[in-house]
C-alpha cells in the first residue's frame, strides 16, 4: 500500500518539473515499461489473499490512472510546443505573389457567334457554312442579282480571276442557295462566317463577318420574320424590352425586304440599347424572292419564307462597347485582352450568355 | 438624292411639316440619311459697302478697304480684287465663316502687315457663278438700303438627302418621291400643267437611230430652239441647282440638270451650229475617240452607243455629252435631246470607261421611256421663258414601240406573304395612287404597271407596293416557336468550337485576321501550294489569299513586339486556301508562342518557351477533343518553315492517314528574312478537316470502366541505345510487352556524356505494373522485367544499364 503511495507522490512530484519529451518518455518506461514500477505492482497481485487483492487492484488502478494521464497530458502539451516552435520559424509573407498562371482569351467576334449560334439553336435554326472563296453564280446570279444590275455596285467584290468568275463572297447568302440546292424543304438555318468588301475606311474592313438566316416551309409569312428577329435582339441584348422598327428596304433576293433599326439613346457617354429615340440599323431581311427559289428547285408556288443578314461586328460592337471596327482585325494584344472572353465562359440559354 | 421640301412642295400639296415627311419618306423605303441645313452655313454672309479702298503699303495689287457691314463701326478688309473701290456694294463674310467653294474657314489674318477682318466674296467663291475675276457687284438701287443684312435669304433650305434603292429609279425625280408620299397619305400630287407651246417650224437637224445589232437606244426625242439668248439663271433656278450641291452653269445647262432631277428625265443640249450636218445614233467602232464634258479624253470600245455627227462622235448617248457641240453662254440654237438607253448598255459601257454621272445613274436604273415627250415639253417651255427663241415640232425617232407591263394579281397573296389582311378596295386605291391602272376580274385585279416602274415584274412586287404603302408597322409578330428537330452544330463545327476553346485555355489570345496576306510573306509559309492571287487587292501587301495562317500571325506579332510585348502567345482559327475554286479551303488552328515562361518571377526559374510547350499545348487539345492521347504518332517530317530538327508532325495513329497537326519552332530563317527580333518562337498548326470523328462517342466511352485495387509495383529502368532512336518506339515496345498489366510508361531522364559511348544515349523510364486479378508476387515482377529488358534489347538494339 505505502508502495504505491509512495510511487505516486514521487512521480506526481518528478512530473511537476520542466522535462523535455525524452525525459517524459523515460519517466513513461520506468512506470509502464515491462519491469516498470506499475507493472511491478501489477505481478504482486497474485501472492496476494483473495480480500486484499481487491482493494489494492483498486489503488493500484486508480494510481496507474492518474499518472497515466498525466504523462500523456504532458507529451500532448510538449508536442504542441514544439509543432508551434516549427510553425513560428515558417511564418512565410503571403503577400508574395502567387505561382505565375496564363489566360487566354476569346475573340469577341467568336463569342458573339456563339451567342448568336445559342439564341437561334433555342427556336430550332441549325448552323451551316460555305466557303469563302464562291462562285459569281452563287453570290449575285443565284440570288436574283444578274450580271450588270447596279444592285452589283452596292457589293464592291474582291474577285480571283480576269473574268470575274471566282470571288471573295461579298455576304453570307450563297450559303443559303448551297443550303438549298443540297437538301430538301424545309429549311431552318443561320449560317455565320467571314464576308470580303473591297472597301476600307473607318467604319469599313476588307473583311467582315455576317450571320445569315433562313427558314422556308409551307406558310412562313413576315409575321413569323418579325417575330424571330424581335426574339433575336432582344435575347441577345439580353433586355426585356426592344423597340424596333422594320422600314422598307431593298434586296435583289428578297421581296418584300426590309431593313431593321434599333432604338438607342445615349446614356454617359455610352450607347443603351432598347430605349430611346435614336434609330442604329442593324440587319437586313425579306421574303425570299421566288426567283430565287427557282434558282435552287423550290417551287416558291408551295413554298415561302424569310432571310435575314446581320452583321455581326457591329452587333458585337453595340453589345460591349467597343468603338473601332478596325482594332477588330489588329490583334493588338491590349485589345484582345481587354476586350477578349475568357474561356470557360461558353454562352449557353441556361447559365446565360454573359455575365 | 437630295431634295429640299420646297421643291417638294412643287409636286405635292402636304400639311405635313418637314419632320413629319422625313419620318413618312423612311417610312415607306425611302430612308432618309441626312439632313443638312444649309442656310446655317450661309447666314454669316452680309450685303456690305466699301466705304475707303487704298492702295496697301506694302503691296500693288492689294487693298486696304474699310467696309461697312452695318454694325456702325466699319471693319478692315485687305482685298485682292481690281473691281474693289470705294461705294461698291458686295458680300461680306466674317472671321468664321466657310468659303462655300472651297470650304476654307476664315480667320483674321495678317496680310503682307495688314491686319484683315473677314473677306470681300467674288461670285465663283459664293456658288452663284464662275465669275471669279472680282468681288461681287451687287446693285446699289436693289440693294443700298440692305447694309448689314444676310445676302442669302433664309429659304429654310434644309436638304434632305434620301437614300434610294437600286429599284426605284422612279424615285430619282423628285415628283416621283412626291407620289410615294401621296399614295402613302401624306397629301396630293399635284397635277402640273404645261403652258402649251407655239411650235412653230420643224426640227430640221436631220436625227437616225442606225438599226444595229445591240442598238441600245430605242427612242430619241428632239425638239430644236432657235434664236435663243443663253443667260445666268434666274435665283429660283440657281437655288434648286445650287440646294443639290451641284454648280449653276448657265440657264440651258441648269434647265436641262432641272429636268432630270425634277422629272427624273435626263436631257441634252447640242450647240446646234456646231453639229456637222445630222445626229446619228450608233454603236461605236473600237479606238473612236471623243473629248466629254468631263475634260477628258476617252477611247471606246466596240459597240459602245454614241450620239455622232459627219464628222464623229459628240457624245456617249445617257452617259455623257461631248465638248465639240457643248453648249455655251453665247449659243444661239439649241437641240434638246430627250431619249431612252437600255440600261444593260449604259451599265457596261460606263464601267468599261469609269464614267459616273447623274445621267448614267438613272439610264442604268431605267427611267421611264415613256417621258420623252414629257421631257422635251417642259425644257422647251422653261428654255423659251428664260432664254426666249423659236420652238420647233418634236422629233420622235424610235426602233422599237414601248408597251406598258401588265400582270394579274392575286389579293389572297397579300395575306399569304405578310400575314395580315386589308381588303381589296384599299389594294385598289393605293396601287391607283402609285400609277397602276387597275381592273377587277373575277376575284383577280389585272394591274397595268406605270412605265416608270421598271422594277415591278411580278405579283410579289406588287405586294411589297402594298405593304410598303400600308406600313410595315401593320405586321404583325409572330412568336418563334421553341422546337428543336435538327441539331444545332455537326461534328465539324462542335469540333472547331472544342478546339478554340481548348486552345484559349492554353493562355492563347484567340486573333481574326484577314483571309488574305502579302505574298512575300505567304510564300515563305507556301510549301507546294499555288499562289492564289486576288485581282483587285485593297493594298499590294494585302494581295493573295494566305496559305497559312503564319504569315498574318507572325506580321502581327511582330507589330506586338514592337509595343513592347515579349511573351506572346495568339492563335487563329480559320481558313487556309489551297486553290481558287469554291471549296479548296481547310480549316487551321494556328497558335504561336513567343518569349519565356515566368519571366521575372521571384519563385519560378524563368524559361524560354520550347517545342515541349507546343507539343503539350496541342496534345493536350486534341485529347480534350476527345482523342486517344495513346494511339497518337509523331514523326519528324515537317514543312520547310519549322526548325528542321525542332519540330514534328502528329497522326491520329499509326497508320499515318492524315497529318493532323504540326509543331515545332519556327525556322531562325524565317526570322531573318523578316527581321523579327525575338527571344524564343514556337508554333502550331492543327488540321480540322484531317480529324476523323473519335471511334467511340464520350457516352460510349463512360460504358465500361474497370479499375484495380491490388498493388501496384514500380521499376525503373535505364537503356543505352543509338542517339537517333526515338523514345516514342522504345516506351511502345515497353507497352507491349503485357498491355494488361503495364499501365504506364513515364521517361524521367535523357542523358548524353560522361560514361555513355558516343553516338548513344541512355533513356531512363519508370514503369508502373498492375494486375486486375491478383496481387502481384516477387517472381511475377522478375518475369515481367526479364520480358521488358529482352523485348526492348531485342527491338531495338539497346542496352540495359547496369
Amino acid at each position: 500500500m505505502s508502495d504505491i503511495k509512495k510511487i505516486k507522490d514521487d512521480f506526481l512530484l518528478k512530473l511537476k518539473e520542466n522535462l523535455d519529451l525524452n525525459q517524459v518518455n523515460q519517466i513513461k518506461t520506468e512506470l509502464f515499461g515491462k519491469t516498470g514500477l506499475i507493472s511491478s505492482q501489477f505481478k504482486q497481485l497474485g501472492k496476494l489473499a483473495e480480500d486484499e487483492r481487491k482493494k489494492f487492484a483498486s489503488d493500484l488502478n486508480l494510481v496507474k490512472n492518474e499518472l497515466e494521464n498525466l504523462i500523456t497530458t504532458k507529451i500532448n502539451d510538449i508536442e504542441t510546443k514544439e509543432i508551434n516552435k516549427k510553425l513560428e520559424k515558417e511564418k512565410i509573407d503571403i503577400t508574395l505573389p502567387e505561382r505565375p498562371f496564363v489566360r487566354g482569351k476569346i475573340h469577341p467576334v467568336s463569342q458573339v457567334i456563339d451567342e448568336i449560334s445559342s439564341i437561334f439553336s433555342e427556336i430550332g435554326f441549325s448552323v451551316e457554312e460555305g466557303p469563302d472563296v464562291e462562285n459569281e453564280y452563287n453570290n449575285f446570279t443565284a440570288l436574283n442579282t444578274p450580271d450588270n444590275h447596279p444592285a452589283r455596285d452596292m457589293h464592291d467584290t474582291f474577285y480571283l480571276d480576269d473574268a470575274k468568275k471566282l470571288l471573295l463572297r461579298t455576304h453570307t447568302s450563297p450559303v443559303q442557295i448551297r443550303t438549298m440546292l443540297n437538301d430538301k424543304p424545309p429549311f431552318k438555318i443561320i449560317a455565320p462566317g467571314r464576308t470580303y468588301r473591297s472597301d476600307s475606311d473607318q467604319t469599313h474592313t476588307p473583311m467582315f463577318h455576317q450571320v445569315e438566316g433562313l427558314h422556308i416551309d409551307k406558310n412562313i409569312n413576315m409575321g413569323h420574320l418579325k417575330g424571330c428577329l424581335n426574339y433575336f435582339i432582344k435575347e441577345f441584348f439580353e433586355v426585356d424590352k426592344i423597340k424596333m422598327r422594320f422600314r422598307p428596304s431593298h434586296f435583289p433576293f428578297t421581296e418584300p425586304s426590309a431593313e431593321v433599326d434599333i432604338g438607342y439613346e445615349i446614356k454617359d457617354g455610352k450607347i443603351v440599347i432598347g430605349e430611346g429615340d435614336k434609330w442604329l440599323e442593324v440587319l437586313g431581311c425579306g421574303m425570299v424572292h421566288p426567283n430565287v427559289l427557282k434558282n435552287v428547285k423550290v417551287n416558291p408556288d408551295e413554298f415561302q419564307g424569310y432571310a435575314f443578314g446581320i452583321g455581326i461586328d457591329r452587333l458585337a460592337m453595340l453589345k460591349y462597347g467597343i468603338n473601332d471596327l478596325r482594332a477588330f482585325f489588329d490583334c493588338d494584344y491590349r485589345w484582345l485582352n481587354h476586350f477578349g472572353f475568357d474561356p470557360i465562359d461558353v454562352p449557353t440559354n441556361y447559365r446565360g450568355l454573359s455575365r | 438624292m437630295k431634295i429640299t421640301t420646297a421643291w417638294l412642295k412643287d409636286h405635292l400639296d402636304t400639311k405635313l411639316n418637314e419632320n413629319q415627311i422625313i419620318d413618312k419618306l423612311t417610312d415607306i423605303g425611302l430612308e432618309v440619311e441626312s439632313v443638312d441645313s444649309q442656310s446655317g452655313e450661309l447666314d454669316e454672309f452680309v450685303i456690305a459697302k466699301i466705304l475707303k479702298a487704298e492702295k496697301h503699303p506694302d503691296a500693288d495689287r492689294l487693298r486696304v478697304c474699310d467696309v461697312d457691314i452695318g454694325s456702325g463701326e466699319p471693319v478692315k478688309v485687305v482685298c485682292g480684287a481690281p473691281n474693289a473701290k470705294e461705294g461698291l456694294l458686295t458680300i461680306y463674310a466674317p472671321p468664321g465663316a466657310v468659303v462655300p467653294k472651297s470650304q476654307m474657314k476664315l480667320v483674321v489674318s495678317k496680310i503682307r502687315g495688314v491686319t484683315s477682318y473677314g473677306m470681300l466674296c467674288s461670285e465663283s467663291e459664293l456658288n452663284l457663278s464662275n465669275e471669279s475675276d472680282g468681288i461681287t457687284e451687287l446693285l446699289p438701287e436693289k440693294y443700298n438700303k440692305k447694309i448689314g443684312e444676310n445676302y442669302f435669304p433664309k429659304k429654310n433650305l434644309n436638304v434632305i438627302d434620301i437614300s434610294i434603292t437600286p429599284n426605284r429609279a422612279d424615285c430619282l425625280g423628285v415628283r416621283g418621291i412626291a407620289r410615294d408620299l401621296a399614295a402613302a397619305g401624306a397629301g396630293i400630287l399635284i397635277n402640273q400643267k404645261e403652258k402649251k407651246l407655239d411650235k412653230k417650224n420643224k426640227q430640221t437637224i436631220s436625227v437616225k437611230i442606225e438599226n444595229e445589232k445591240n442598238q441600245a437606244c430605242i427612242s430619241f426625242g428632239s425638239c430644236l430652239i432657235k434664236g435663243v439668248k443663253n443667260t445666268e439663271s434666274p435665283e429660283w433656278l440657281k437655288d434648286k441647282i445650287i440646294s443639290l450641291g451641284q454648280k449653276p452653269i448657265s440657264a440651258i445647262v441648269d434647265i436641262t440638270n432641272y429636268v432630270m432631277f425634277d422629272l427624273n428625265r435626263p436631257l441634252h443640249a447640242y450647240d446646234v451650229d456646231k453639229i456637222d450636218k445630222g445626229i446619228v445614233v450608233r454603236n461605236s467602232k473600237k479606238g473612236e475617240t471623243f473629248e466629254a464634258l468631263d475634260n477628258k479624253e476617252y477611247k471606246l470600245e466596240d459597240e459602245m452607243c454614241v450620239i455622232s455627227d459627219a464628222s464623229g462622235v459628240l457624245g456617249l448617248g445617257g452617259i455623257i455629252g461631248g465638248t465639240k457641240t457643248g453648249t455655251e453662254l453665247d449659243t444661239k440654237n439649241v437641240l434638246i435631246e430627250s431619249a431612252y438607253f437600255s440600261p444593260r448598255s449604259i451599265r457596261k459601257s460606263s464601267k468599261i470607261l469609269n464614267i459616273d454621272t447623274d445621267a448614267k445613274f438613272r439610264f442604268e436604273r431605267g427611267i421611264d421611256p415613256l417621258s420623252i415627250d414629257q421631257g422635251l415639253e417642259r425644257a422647251a417651255n422653261l428654255i423659251q421663258e428664260i432664254c426666249g427663241g423659236e420652238v420647233s415640232e418634236f422629233d420622235i425617232q424610235k426602233i422599237e414601240d414601248v408597251k406598258k407591263k401588265s400582270l394579274k394579281f392575286d389579293p389572297s397573296l397579300f395575306e399569304k406573304i405578310t400575314g395580315f389582311n386589308i381588303d381589296t378596295k384599299e389594294m385598289i386605291t393605293i396601287l391607283d395612287n402609285l400609277g397602276f391602272e387597275i381592273k377587277e376580274n373575277k376575284g383577280l385585279l389585272d394591274v397595268v404597271i406605270p412605265s416608270w416602274r421598271p422594277d415591278i415584274s411580278q405579283e410579289v412586287d406588287v405586294v411589297e407596293e402594298l405593304v410598303r404603302i400600308k406600313g410595315y408597322d401593320q405586321i404583325k409578330t409572330i412568336e418563334p416557336e421553341k422546337v428543336r428537330k435538327k441539331q444545332t452544330l455537326n461534328l465539324k463545327q462542335k469540333l472547331f468550337h472544342f478546339l478554340q476553346r481548348s486552345i484559349a485555355s492554353k493562355g492563347y489570345f484567340e486573333a481574326i485576321t484577314w483571309s488574305f496576306t502579302d505574298s512575300k510573306i505567304n510564300q515563305l509559309f507556301i510549301e507546294n501550294n499555288k499562289e492564289i492571287k486576288i485581282i483587285n487587292p485593297i493594298s499590294s501587301d494585302l494581295n493573295v489569299l494566305r496559305s497559312s495562317i503564319f504569315s498574318n500571325l507572325i506580321i502581327h506579332l511582330n507589330k506586338n513586339l514592337g509595343r513592347g510585348f515579349k511573351d506572346v502567345s495568339f492563335f487563329e482559327i480559320g481558313p487556309t486556301f489551297l486553290g481558287s475554286e469554291p471549296g479548296e479551303q481547310q480549316t487551321v488552328a494556328t497558335g504561336l508562342r513567343s518569349g519565356k515562361l515566368a519571366r521575372q518571377s521571384w519563385l519560378e526559374k524563368e524559361r524560354l518557351v520550347d517545342v515541349f510547350d507546343v507539343k503539350s499545348d496541342v496534345i493536350k487539345s486534341l485529347v480534350e477533343a476527345g482523342y486517344n492521347k495513346d494511339k497518337l504518332y509523331i514523326d519528324d517530317e515537317t514543312p520547310s518553315y519549322y526548325h528542321p530538327g525542332k519540330s514534328g508532325r502528329i497522326f491520329l495513329n499509326k497508320g499515318k492517314e492524315k497529318v493532323v497537326a504540326f509543331f515545332g519552332d519556327i525556322h531562325p530563317g524565317i526570322l531573318k528574312k523578316l527581321d523579327i527580333k525575338v527571344e524564343a518562337l514556337v508554333g502550331f498548326e492543327i488540321f480540322l478537316d484531317n480529324l476523323k470523328k473519335p471511334k467511340k462517342s464520350l457516352k460510349d466511352q463512360k460504358t465500361q470502366y474497370k479499375y484495380s485495387d491490388f498493388q501496384k509495383s514500380e521499376r525503373d529502368f535505364a537503356f543505352v541505345l543509338d542517339k537517333n532512336f526515338k523514345v516514342q518506339e522504345l516506351m511502345e515496345t515497353i507497352s507491349n510487352v503485357d498491355k494488361e498489366l503495364i499501365k504506364s510508361v513515364k521517361v524521367f531522364d535523357v542523358y548524353e556524356g560522361t560514361n555513355i559511348p558516343e553516338g548513344k544515349k541512355s533513356i531512363a523510364l519508370n514503369v508502373i505494373i498492375q494486375s486486375l486479378d491478383k496481387t502481384l508476387t516477387e517472381d511475377d515482377l522478375n518475369k515481367i522485367n526479364q520480358l521488358i529488358i529482352s523485348a526492348v534489347e531485342s527491338k531495338t538494339g539497346a542496352k540495359i544499364r547496369s
